[in-house]
């Protein structure tokens, strides 16, 4: 393959930089989803809940989003748990995720910017 | 679902390696494999983080969390509990050397905060064997910039704008030097790129091309452009195996893209790059010498003018860059030289990375801007002297450079000021000294080192260098006369004044530093034989304190000559007749009772 | 540091294999300018030699058709290059300002004494070749030595006779 002009360049560079976005060290620019992966978030299905959230993120184009796995989030008889912090806004927790949740979540919290009030948990909740 | 969650990040820079990082990678698949994430978690060989002192390094993405010291028995922990339960390893964590907190994200560690990386831009962030990764973070867009919209002159005229220097210590106007080439005449020129980097103690130049190779191909072949040179030659040390591969594997992969080769971008211009072998040569950091070497010569430098702008490779007009020069360049395309110049002092514009060693806490590579002091830089970034021991000095420079003392430790550093306080920028190293170092035995080190690297192809600097480090021999054996310090500071301005290169004008630095700021220990040598940090064996006597000597025989017992003497329980006594000050004794001494004068 | 007289000497020895000569050959044959190659020759000979002989030094200036005295001027600036035989393990001790200042000098003196050997001197049973060698880019771990390709860091004068010995006992 040659690359023969910027426009060529740049939609290589589109289709690169989908795969490394988790690498931006930045805080605040992005919204973080924390899934929730201890013993108990991956007996209820927490990996499918994370690829699922990640596959849809792909799917979608969308380069703001990072998800990072985290440990027990408390809430074990509602995993798996998701929670959505962005930036100036108060952290959002979602249970039971499962497939079907999952993108749900990146279609109408993340891109719609409503909230899936059935699905939350606590809505408000002070970041330590 | 095969999709991507988690990189983990394992430091490829052959500091890490040398401590089996290597052996990481390979273990960590094998663990993934075997737990069956490995579709889902990608392990990736990087960059050199630049905190080699904690090396080796493992960054986990995107939870943004850095193991330091991370060994093979550990890589079963991080898979279990960080990837698979997402529990921080608390244990492999940094902890500040100070206040003894554990950090988890590189951004909060004093280390990473007073540093802006502009060369080591990418360094421990992509991976240096994938052209997509490079791309991914902008690269190859500068050359489409330049080729596409900019023209040859516009390209040296930004650097100029920028004010950028060279990096490699002599700080000339890259942007100038471009410009001198493009207008020497003929249509056969050359672009250098210096990658010999011989000053012991600095391996910046090594890890940029071991952990971002592709920023100095794409900034060669816009120089190409902008000199009008259709060929560049890398010129690196055959002593860096790892960076003359992944330069190899970075080249291919842009000829692959049509990056390199023929009508890049579609505008017509045409530029390759070959790879040439130093053979171990410090005096080849000197251009004309350089040029000889790439020959295939000896490497022996020539006289200035004419100079390389003009007549320099096979007698072409030819531009010697150095790789951190280089790795400046994209980002002043793409961002402008009014981002850059308002980085750093009035004089001296961008950042300047500086290798970080010896008696300091935080040893590692550090980009910080101009016009950082000494202090940010020894206490903030590299967390103060081992063991809190007193800091004495501070040798940058190299073998060209001086010492700079508590004195000037806050002084803006750039090009200037560091001259004016007796030393120099040179390429980079930053050696720190503690009350230990004998500054005397410091300047014979570079001196030996000088007189070794001569080529002796000028009087001056093969017979001069070699008497003045004779004298120092005499000096640190306790022998030396007052009139050889006199001798001494006469021979190095004389060779300062009439060597042929820069080797020999410089060669005599750390000397004339050194007397100049510690005059009272060479002194002190002389007259006295008392070398006051214990480092010069001649000038050591020990004995043994009657009050800290409990008689437990230790000290005997390991004495080479026996001549210590002494029954249990009773103190001892050395035999200064006898003693060869090997020091075994006050090495084996629990109850520092075998002191050193 | 200074190359030992021995090594100023450059080394005769007969009987070398043919088939590294051959092996040279073929990589000197591809190469369209031979003599600005000189310096990429002598890498690949000593590569295969494991050092650069009388032999293998004039077998060179014929192939690329330059002065014997010619190859042996560039091979003898050049620290990298040696004339002298190697033995089967080469320890290196890094000499850089990062290892000096931790104390590198005095492991070095510790391994002469050990292996009685100056620079750049072989064991008489042709075990260890004893070498000062520059910089070697690793100085977080200073100070360091390197046994062939291994490189242990953070060195110890204790821990130096140990590492000997390893290699000792493998024979």
């Amino acid at each position: 393959m040659s690359v023969k002009s910027l426009e060529e360049l740049r939609k290589l560079r589109e289709e690169a930089k989908g795969k490394l976005t988790m690498r931006k060290d930045g805080e605040g620019d992005y919204i973080e989803l924390m899934v929730g992966m201890a013993t108990c978030g991956i007996a209820a299905g927490a990996r499918t809940t994370l690829s699922t959230l990640l596959d849809e993120i792909q799917n979608k184009n969308i380069e703001n989003v990072k998800i990072v796995q985290v440990g027990c989030l408390g809430y074990c008889h509602s995993e798996p748990i998701v929670q959505i912090n962005e930036p100036g806004k108060e952290p959002v927790i979602y249970g039971n995720v499962d497939e079907k949740r999952a993108r749900e979540i990146i279609n109408k919290h993340i891109i719609n910017h409503e909230l899936i009030d059935d699905a939350i948990i606590i809505e408000t909740y002070k970041k330590p | 679902m095969d999709t991507v969650r988690s990189h983990i990040m394992v430091c490829g820079g052959t500091g890490c390696i040398s401590s089996d990082s290597d052996k990481l990678i390979t273990l960590f698949k094998e663990k993934l494999s075997s737990a069956g994430y490995d579709k889902e978690v990608k392990v990736i060989s990087t960059g050199c983080f630049g905190f080699c002192g904690q090396g080796p390094i493992v960054k986990i993405h995107p939870d943004n969390v850095f193991y330091v010291q991370v060994k093979l028995d550990d890589v079963a922990e991080i898979v279990e509990e960080h990837i698979i339960k997402g529990r921080v390893v608390n244990r492999l964590l940094y902890e500040e050397p100070f206040y003894k907190r554990k950090i988890q994200s590189t951004s909060k560690m004093d280390f990473y905060k007073k540093q802006y990386r502009i060369a080591l831009r990418n360094c421990g962030v992509i991976n240096p064997e994938e052209i997509e990764e490079y791309i991914a973070f902008d690269g190859y867009e500068a050359l489409g910039k330049v080729l596409i919209e900019m023209s040859p002159k516009d390209v040296s005229n930004i650097l100029k704008d920028a004010g950028l220097r060279g990096r490699g210590g002599g700080g000339f106007p890259t942007g100038l030097k471009w410009e001198y080439t493009a207008k020497s005449p003929g249509n056969e020129k050359y672009i250098i790129c210096n990658a010999d980097e011989g000053d012991p103690g600095a391996f910046m130049d090594r890890s940029v091309l071991e952990g971002d190779p592709h920023s100095i191909i794409e900034a060669m072949a816009i120089g190409g452009y902008s000199t009008g040179a259709n060929t560049g030659i890398v010129y690196i040390r055959a002593e860096y195996p790892l960076a003359i591969k992944r330069l190899n594997i970075a080249i291919n992969q842009a000829r692959e893209f049509g990056f390199l080769g023929k009508d890049i971008f579609g505008s017509g211009f045409d530029f390759d790059i070959s790879v040439k072998l130093g053979a171990g040569a410090f005096v080849c950091g000197e251009e004309t010498a350089l040029i000889h070497s790439v020959e295939g010569k000896r490497g022996e430098p020539t006289k200035k003018p004419p100079f390389p702008s003009e007549m320099g490779y096979l007698g072409k007009p030819t531009t010697v860059n150095n790789v951190e020069t280089f790795a400046n360049v994209c980002p002043i395309i793409l961002k402008g030289s009014e981002w850059f110049s308002s980085i750093g002092t009035e004089t001296s514009k961008g950042t300047k990375v500086f290798a970080l060693a010896g008696n300091v806490n935080n040893v590692g590579l550090v980009e910080v801007p101009m016009g950082t002091t000494l202090r940010e830089i020894i206490y903030d970034i590299g967390g103060g002297i081992v063991g809190g021991k007193a800091f004495k000095a501070v040798q940058t420079g190299g073998p060209s450079g001086g010492v700079i003392t508590a004195d000037d430790l806050d002084t803006p550093i750039d090009y200037e000021s560091l001259k004016n306080i007796g030393s120099m920028m040179g390429s980079g190293g930053m050696i720190i000294m503690d009350e230990t170092s004998c500054m005397v035995n410091i300047a014979k080190f570079y001196l030996d080192f000088s007189q070794d690297e001569s080529c002796g192809k000028c009087t001056p600097c093969r017979v001069g260098v070699k008497r003045m480090y004779e004298i120092l021999e005499r000096i640190t054996e306790g022998e030396g006369t007052s009139e050889d310090l006199e001798k001494l500071e006469l021979l190095a301005n004389m060779i300062k004044l009439s060597s042929l290169c820069g080797l020999g004008q410089t060669a005599p630095n750390p000397v004339l530093s050194t007397l100049n700021y510690f005059y009272d220990e060479y002194k002190e040598h002389v007259e006295n034989h008392y070398c006051r940090a214990g480092e010069c064996k001649s000038l050591i006597k020990y004995s043994i304190d009657a009050n800290n000597c409990i008689g437990c025989t230790a000290c005997a017992r390991v004495c080479p000559v026996n001549c210590i003497t002494g029954k249990p329980k009773e103190v001892h006594i050395i035999d200064q007749s006898k003693c060869i000050s090997c020091g075994a004794c006050f090495d084996a001494c629990k109850f520092d009772a075998v002191i050193k004068p | 540091m200074p190359k030992p007289i021995s090594q100023k000497k450059t080394y005769s020895i007969d009987n070398l294999p043919k088939e590294k000569f051959d092996l040279l050959d073929e990589y000197i044959g591809g190469i369209s300018d031979k003599e600005g190659s000189l310096i990429h020759i002598l890498h690949k000979a000593q590569e295969l030699f494991t050092f650069l002989p009388m032999e293998v030094q004039l077998h060179i200036a014929r192939k690329v058709d330059i002065p014997a005295s010619k190859v042996f001027g560039v091979a003898s600036f050049y620290s990298y290059f040696t004339s002298n035989p190697v033995g089967k393990h080469t320890i290196s001790v890094c000499m850089g300002t990062a290892c000096f200042v931790r104390g590198s000098n005095k492991i070095f003196d510790k391994l002469k004494e050990l292996l009685e050997v100056e620079s750049g001197e072989t064991t008489k049973d042709k075990l260890f070749t004893l070498k000062d060698v520059r910089c070697v880019g690793a100085c977080g771990l200073a100070p360091i030595i390197m046994v062939d390709d291994k490189v242990y860091g953070r060195v110890k004068l204790e821990d130096v006779e140990g590492i000997v010995k390893n290699y000792k006992d493998g024979e």
